[in-house]
């Protein structure tokens, strides 16, 4: 009886939480300007976003593709960055590593807009035309701390002394990092590399603080001017029901797997 | 093995670079006038501003009142979550994480297009309902995580001390589940106190929030009032993070 009231419960939260979401699927597959005005079932709206054949899908278009490559470079720089840092920080003692460990803790306390501001006014500062590559340096400063703590754990588990085996062995340094480090740290990069691809395209207030006026528009931004000119553009309904339903089926497998190996971690 | 830390230094310069000295700017923009001499000027002008202190008064009460809501549903989501008895299946689980990883202002758009629809005035009520849409899953997760991960012999041993089902639960389990909830608070306190866009989308421009008014300012080149309004947010921040430091000490005594 109290597992019925409880799955009663859980379900109607999420029923309540997923009733906009689904209901943007549904009318995605309408045809209508205006949502909640059901004018017979279509799949014009699917058609037309792959065609690109509406108002400004160029402009959506470009968007998306800017989102994922930002979002890439990002990532990218910052599990670089980040692993190399951490291995740094990983040695080092006393206050610098508290100084250091202090300034990469900030960028995820900050409330994204503080990020935004306090970087809109460096650029506006150094007078550096704010743009593409501001954007991803922007990127950059909030993904990196997510990489270094992803990374940070993995080099406290590691046996210290396997590093230095390798040197004693005769490698160089470089192979060192190279054969025994970076293949033990790995599962710490890939977290970070992640954590910092999501957060980079989830971003919204930081873009829109350094993207400048040339008109660099990410997904979030897009949707942002979208909807302010009134009313959302049609064709973003079966965009949006496309990326929740291709992250519901991800996270699900992602889920199933580690179930999975749990399980066969335990026979 | 010492000289490995050097290897930190690039992202130290880097961290000085784009975190501490764009703070720096944020406190030298707001004590300066527009033609760059000190002035108290942009403080003065907010505090007598009625308009910018009702806003900032609004925006600590909407997220308070959202963070109240979200560990009010939150929290007994994620105990039946984390209860292997009244909760067998990871979908669940899944479904409550997944709208975290999904565009918060898609989420937000979805929510204002189906008041919309039903026809619900838009304005102070749907801003909070809205905000607890978005910030729901940022309170069960933590609290689910520390939930799922507790020792569950602590409640067994209260159980066999003589503690009542309804005594483990405040007495043993809520305690030790604290650092859960402070995270979900952080988690979900923060970007309401400090959100723009998705006040905007919720009211229909009726009401603003704080994060408006800086973004305005900002949008219109009063980069000083805006830096003067951001340092005001920064303490508000400043004040709830020292709050997390003092519980963090507090319940690591207990357990």
């Amino acid at each position: 009886m109290k597992r019925f009231f409880a799955q009663c419960y859980i379900w109607l939260l999420l029923i309540v939480l997923y009733a906009p979401i689904v209901f943007i699927a549904v009318f995605s597959f309408t045809e209508s300007k205006v949502l909640g005005n059901w004018t017979g079932f279509s799949t014009k709206l699917y058609a037309n976003l792959f065609t690109g054949n509406m108002q400004g899908t160029g402009s959506l278009m470009h968007a998306i593709e800017n989102t994922l490559l930002i979002a890439l470079i990002a990532a990218c720089v910052s599990t670089v960055l980040g692993t190399i840092a951490a291995i740094g920080i990983h040695n080092m003692r006393g206050k610098s590593k508290q100084a250091i460990t202090f300034l990469n803790n900030i960028p995820m306390l900050n409330p994204d807009i503080i990020t935004g501001v306090s970087l809109f006014l460096l650029f506006v500062f150094l007078h550096i035309s704010q743009g593409y590559m501001t954007v991803v340096l922007a990127h950059i400063t909030f993904c990196t701390p997510y990489v270094v703590l992803s990374v940070l754990p993995k080099l406290t588990q590691m046996n210290p002394n396997i590093y230095e085996a390798a040197l004693d062995l005769g490698a160089t340094p470089f192979q060192a990092l190279r054969k025994v480090l970076i293949p033990l740290l790995k599962p710490g990069m890939i977290s970070g590399f992640i954590l910092a691809f999501t957060m980079s395209l989830d971003d919204f207030a930081v873009t829109f603080f350094t993207r400048g006026t040339i008109g660099l528009d990410t997904l979030s931004t897009y949707i942002y001017t979208d909807a302010r000119k009134g009313g959302l553009t049609p064709e973003l309904r079966p965009m949006i029901t496309i990326m929740f339903v291709g992250i519901l089926i991800l996270l699900i497998i992602i889920n199933l797997r580690k179930i999975r190996n749990a399980k066969n971690a335990t026979e | 093995m010492t000289k490995r830390s050097t290897w930190a230094l690039p992202y130290a310069i880097f961290l000085v670079l784009f975190v501490a000295l764009p703070l720096i700017l944020i406190m030298v923009y707001a004590f300066q006038d527009g033609s760059g001499n000190f002035t108290f000027g942009n403080f003065t002008k907010f505090f007598r501003d009625t308009d910018a202190i009702n806003t900032f008064a609004l925006s600590l009460e909407v997220a308070i009142e959202n963070t109240a809501i979200c560990i009010l549903l939150g929290y007994p989501a994620a105990w039946i979550l984390a209860n292997k008895k009244l909760n067998k299946s990871a979908v669940t689980i899944v479904l409550f994480i997944m709208p975290m990883w999904i565009n918060a202002l898609m989420r937000t758009l979805a929510t204002a297009e189906l008041f919309h629809m039903l026809g619900i005035q838009l304005g102070k009520g749907t801003l909070i309902i809205g905000m607890v849409y978005d910030y729901l899953p940022f309170m069960i997760y933590p609290i689910y995580n520390i939930l799922d991960r507790m020792d569950k012999s602590y409640a067994e041993a209260a159980a066999d001390l003589g503690a009542t089902p309804w005594q483990v639960f405040w007495k043993v389990q809520v305690p030790l589940s604290m650092p859960g909830v402070i995270s979900g608070v952080m988690m979900v306190f923060m970007p309401t106190v400090s959100t723009f866009a998705i006040s905007e989308f919720l009211t229909n421009n009726k009401i603003k929030l704080f994060g408006t008014i800086i973004q305005e300012n900002i949008n219109s080149s009063m980069w000083n009032y805006g830096a003067a309004l951001s340092l005001v947010m920064l303490v508000i921040i400043g004040i709830t993070s020292l709050l997390q430091d003092n519980k963090k000490e507090v319940s690591g005594g207990i357990v």
